[in-house]
């Protein structure tokens, strides 16, 4: 690790500059820590995180035996935590895997074609945008039902908006470049051009706004699962944790702030990783 | 450094502000009460069924009899001084007090009376049935109902019920008499002044509505024309807070009077508190879990008798419904006339899993369960799908909102479904013909009570329920409910889970202040508080 | 003027879809609305009428005609909930979550713009790690919970704040609503103890969402300013000797301010949105409240004369913040 900078690769540098900075490093560790948490839950669990004893572990405080105390059924919150760690993963993995991907084929095509298929494209891009996410989230989940799936459609579905926009934007600067009108020259199909120049050249800005975005996303499930529409009992959602502790915040309060405490953590994680992301990736956004 | 001194000073004084401002209690004559309001959908006693609405209309407005809170079997005149049956069973004939007045200053006589009952049978909505049922139907008016002098009248029912039937179905709001003068004036489309009613007031209760703004706030005023004692308060103020915690909070810092919907742990927390005191009594509401016999598995006799061999009485009582309910194994809830006091199911996960074994089923099997996404309803949920999973039931809940729910319900599409079912009137009638009458198994009945929605096809029982409401002779009655509730034990598939308890917290200066077992018999009137506040 | 026409028309258009989205999604529910208007009780030659005075047997595509042309006419339907026209149960709870929003923005923008300085003035030390990191933890924290937890210290141990509601009970009908927005009904009424008590329970509930807003104008502010400072006129400013503290806020920020305007702008979209949370924990009567209940009780009316409100101010603001970010950024044309 001591290369000369001079010699180093772009993206040698970028890690390097990276790991200089501390906040987004605590950032991008503790993520990983949920990665392993959550994969590991099982075999670091104390106890299973549904069963309790509602007339003998009820409502206990924070102990030895039970690190962050038992919830209203009697069940081991810190069991209830590290497997909720999964589902939280899962909904944002799925978001990121469904929104980016979409805003990014819509926001190149839009850029690339022009025209009339920029203009439609970029009305319904305007029309999801216009949608508050979170009470678009509320009418999908109770029009198709409550449940992890649909709030992660509801969520996915006013989530792409704004990478395709960023995508478009990116794109028109790239469009431009000599590399692409090179490309163009020598006959390259549009698609490979898409593939190969336009989508790649939009990845850096799109990946720090999809983990920025990440941290309100888990807001947003957490939220949902709150009013009661994400995850259903008795899964261990951590905003369904939340709503489940929340009439005894006074007395109990360690069975809402442990699941609230969780979502703060990684939330805040997320956003530390993109802070430092976008100053590697995207100085121009930076300072 | 200037500007460091200016900031420090600036937000000293932001934070300073607001305590300035001191929140004073409730004046004397004003209660306030903490409550979560947004079930009420109309205020025109001949629509609405809601628990808060009929609260609020069981103090604006008034009925010929209520029942004594202390005594329930015990019927007291309210508008009518007395009444008499005919040797027929079914002339009866009431006559009303005299000077009665309603809050518009209107007189109150027997053709408000006729007009009301009337009028609630042609506007033909819910809470109609409840005089459909004595035959008070559309075409039988005329002979039905007849005023017979300025303050008497008399009722035809179309047969010879118990008495007791009768008069507790004219003590339920729909029964409410209203200013006949008032309605026709805002009538509009010959609508019988309901598009009015339902935002309005037309009673001659202590108190009337002042103003009502919907998940906000429903103030009543003093009813300064009101024929009986004059009610110490001169208005009560219903604040829509749906936060058990926010009520908390509110009724120990002194803003509020009472708290309506705090949960077990609240009322565990406050109950030593001195400044305050806690009032319960038993409701006609239980909360029970339907086992939809369309499913094969559920229909089996085995498997019915399991389930209610899997609930743990003794810790729900101790835990979810601490306070607000209390457990219960009958379909007619205590306090009403013949309900039974015979409690033999305990949890015996044993037993379950042999009884389902000789079911054939050893090994369990799946289920969903529909329950509302409130509570105490999904942490009971919760605990019973615990209970089940320990004798081999795999349950996964379906929690939804009130009327998702309610729709798939209706519609026989559930397996288990969990839910709570008050009395519409005080008598056994009402919870008998809900849980143990099904006459018409069909896809498409003309009504649809809880043992059809559980596709329960009894038309023996359904037969002895009927007799049980004819039944004139008030110990033949109460035998005829005995038996009716211990053939309900052995094979419905019901399981019965718990009464519920209303149960308000309230600050001590408040005086006199009762919860009924029902919503409509919370009264206001014989409230009043102590000293404090400033005015 | 054709770029102004087009943006109207597909203004018009975005709200036309928006409508027709909703729409969808308010007939999708699996509830029974005749159901939720007769009470569990009715019986099914009841319901049937119901259906019929709802309009609910007509296809689909005759419902949302007829909603289109009501909606042309201001009438957006009866809910059932209140018996009351939507237009009217929305124009009174809308002031209430505005309320809230303004003063939420407020506060962001006079804390969150002098941090953002601070930052940028300060850049890579420890205050500017200070304030990101203040700003994220506004912005990683369930709202929620937050507001829970508020309330029992500044309400309930401390005092220095008045509870759940918009205003003391005392003042509920004193205060003719004029505007709906207490503090300013309480002012044209001349009550002034009403408006103290406005703000008092305004307090928390603003400065929750003030906070939340915090981390996204602090941030940008101290990028903006930041871009600003390595301009040319400010060293020529500073060469000729003006003092820093004009160069900061009377110059760079000047210039910084107007896309800032665009992030604010977005920024009071969001609050009016995250007040959907936050008017749950706090008794707010405003129109998150109000669209939260609908959607539970099946109000269709109701969840799709709100959801269109909030749609149609969602997209007033983004045509604000378009128009301006193309305005100044001519990479984009």
């Amino acid at each position: 690790m001591n290369q000369p900078i001079a010699e180093m690769s772009p993206h040698g540098k970028r890690w390097r500059q990276f790991r200089r900075n501390r906040l987004a490093l605590t950032g991008a560790i503790v993520l990983a820590l949920l990665v392993v948490v959550a994969l590991a839950a099982p075999w670091l669990a104390p106890f299973d995180p549904y069963l309790g004893d509602l007339q003998h572990t009820r409502l206990l405080a924070p102990s030895g035996a039970h690190w962050v105390g038992t919830d209203e059924q009697g069940r081991d919150i810190l069991s209830r935590l590290l497997f909720g760690a999964r589902i939280t993963l899962w909904i944002v993995s799925l978001v990121a895997v469904i929104a980016a991907p979409v805003g990014l084929l819509v926001g190149t095509l839009a850029g690339f074609a022009g025209g009339w298929v920029d203009t439609l494209l970029m009305r319904v891009t305007d029309l999801f945008l216009a949608f508050p996410r979170l009470i678009l989230a509320l009418a999908l989940a109770a029009a198709l039902g409550p449940g992890i799936g649909n709030a992660v459609i509801a969520i996915a579905l006013t989530a792409w908006p704004p990478y395709a926009r960023l995508a478009r934007a990116e794109t028109l600067l790239t469009a431009r470049a000599d590399f692409v009108r090179a490309a163009r020259a020598l006959g390259a199909s549009p698609a490979r051009i898409l593939l190969r120049h336009l989508m790649p050249a939009a990845l850096p800005s799109l990946v720090v706004r999809v983990t920025l975005d990440m941290a309100g996303i888990i807001l947003t499930a957490a939220g949902l699962g709150f009013l009661g529409l994400g995850a259903q009992p008795p899964s261990p959602e951590w905003g369904a944790m939340i709503a489940g502790g929340r009439a005894f915040v006074l007395d109990q309060w360690w069975v809402a702030a442990a699941p609230g405490a969780a979502i703060f953590v990684v939330s805040m994680a997320f956003n530390l990783l993109g802070d430092g992301l976008r100053d590697v990736l995207d100085p121009k956004s930076a300072d | 450094m200037k500007r460091r001194a200016l900031l420090g000073a600036g937000s000293a004084a932001v934070l300073a502000a607001p305590a300035l401002v001191r929140a004073a209690p409730p004046p004397r004559d004003l209660l306030v009460q903490a409550m979560a309001f947004d079930d009420v959908l109309s205020l025109d006693p001949a629509e609405s069924f809601e628990v808060a609405s009929s609260e609020v209309l069981g103090n604006t407005c008034e009925r010929l009899l209520r029942f004594d809170l202390d005594d329930p079997s015990r019927l007291v005149g309210v508008l009518a001084r007395d009444w008499r049956l005919g040797a027929d069973g079914r002339s009866y004939r009431f006559e009303l007090a005299e000077g009665l007045r309603f809050a518009s200053g209107n007189a109150l006589t027997a053709e408000d009376v006729v007009f009301s009952l009337a009028r609630a049978v042609r506007l033909d909505k819910a809470p109609a049935f409840i005089l459909n049922q004595l035959g008070l139907s559309k075409d039988r008016l005329g002979s039905a109902l007849a005023q017979d002098g300025p303050l008497a009248l008399s009722l035809q029912t179309s047969e010879a019920f118990a008495p007791s039937f009768v008069l507790n179905c004219l003590t339920a709001i729909v029964a409410s008499v209203l200013d006949k003068r008032l309605l026709l004036a805002h009538e509009v489309d010959g609508d019988l002044g309901h598009a009015w009613a339902r935002r309005s007031h037309a009673g001659s209760g202590p108190f009337a509505l002042r103003d009502w703004r919907a998940n906000e706030i429903l103030t009543l005023d003093r009813n300064e024309h009101f024929h009986g004692p004059r009610p110490a308060l001169a208005r009560v103020i219903y604040w829509h807070v749906k936060e058990a915690t926010s009520q908390r909070l509110m009724l120990v810092k002194g803003d509020v009077d009472v708290a309506r919907n705090l949960t077990p742990q609240d009322l565990d927390a406050l109950a030593g508190a001195p400044e305050l005191r806690i009032t319960a009594t038993p409701k006609g509401g239980l909360y029970y879990i339907g086992l939809n016999q369309k499913n094969p598995v559920l229909a089996k006799p085995e498997v019915r008798e399991a389930l209610k061999w899997l609930v743990d009485y003794d810790a729900l009582g101790a835990t979810l419904i601490r306070h607000i309910g209390r457990p219960w194994q009958n379909f007619l809830p205590q306090g009403i006339f013949g309900a039974s006091l015979a409690a033999p199911f305990h949890q015996d996960i044993a037993r379950a899993r042999a009884l389902l074994g000789k079911a054939g089923v050893p090994d369990g099997f799946e289920l969903t369960m529909d329950v509302r996404s409130t509570q105490p309803d999904q942490g009971m949920a919760e605990a019973f799908q615990q209970w089940a999973a320990r004798a081999g039931l795999r349950i996964s809940l379906l929690p939804g909102d009130g009327k998702q729910t309610l729709t798939r319900y209706r519609a026989r599409k559930h397996d288990l479904y969990l839910g709570d079912w008050s009395v519409d009137y005080w008598d056994p009638q009402s919870n008998a013909g809900a849980f143990a009458y099904n006459i018409d198994n069909s896809e498409h009945p003309a009504t649809k009570p809880l043992a059809w929605r559980n596709a329960w096809d009894i038309p023996g029982l359904s037969h002895e329920t009927l007799a049980a409401l004819m039944e004139r002779d008030d110990e033949r009655r109460r035998a005829d409910y005995e038996r009716l509730q211990d053939e309900f034990r052995r094979s419905a598939p019901f399981v019965i889970l718990c009464q519920q308890t209303q149960v308000a917290a309230l600050r001590r200066e408040v005086q006199g202040y009762r919860l009924g077992p029902t919503s409509d018999t919370n009264g206001l009137a014989p409230v009043s508080k102590l000293g404090g506040g400033v005015a | 003027m054709r770029t102004a026409l087009r943006f109207v028309l597909g203004t018009l258009l975005t709200l036309l879809g928006l409508l027709a989205v909703t729409f969808f999604i308010g007939r999708v529910v699996p509830v029974d609305p005749a159901l939720a208007v007769a009470g569990d009780r009715a019986t099914e030659a009841q319901l049937a009428t119901v259906r019929e005075a709802m309009g609910l047997n007509r296809p689909l595509y005759v419902q949302f005609g007829r909603y289109l042309r009501d909606v042309a006419h201001g009438d957006l339907g009866q809910s059932i909930l209140t018996a009351n026209p939507v237009g009217e149960d929305i124009a009174r709870v809308f002031p209430a979550t505005l309320e809230l929003a303004t003063a939420g923005i407020v506060i962001g923008v006079v804390c969150g713009v002098p941090l953002g300085v601070w930052a940028a003035l300060r850049r890579g030390r420890a205050v500017d790690q200070a304030v990101r990191v203040t700003g994220l933890l506004g912005y990683s924290v369930p709202i929620f919970w937050l507001g829970m937890m508020a309330l029992v210290l500044f309400y309930v141990r401390l005092g220095w704040v008045a509870g759940p509601g918009r205003i003391d009970l005392a003042y509920y009908y004193a205060v003719p609503r004029v505007t709906g927005l207490l503090v300013v009904d309480g002012l044209l009424a001349g009550n002034l103890a009403a408006v103290r008590s406005a703000l008092a329970h305004l307090a928390l509930p603003a400065l929750l969402l003030g906070y939340f807003s915090l981390a996204y104008i602090s941030r940008m502010t101290r990028s903006f300013m930041l871009a600003e400072l390595k301009k040319e006129y400010v060293m020529a400013a500073r060469g000729r000797g003006v003092s820093e503290a004009r160069v900061v806020w009377r110059h760079a920020l000047r210039n910084a301010a107007v896309p800032l305007v665009t992030v604010v702008a977005l920024s009071y979209a969001g609050l009016l949105e995250g007040s959907v949370l936050t008017e749950t924990v706090f008794s707010w009567p405003g129109l998150g409240q109000y669209i939260t209940n609908a959607l539970q009780n099946a109000d269709m009316n109701a969840v799709l004369g709100g959801t269109l409100v909030v749609g149609s101010v969602f997209i007033v603001f983004n045509l604000v913040a378009d128009l301006l970010y193309r305005a100044l950024d001519p990479r984009v044309r």
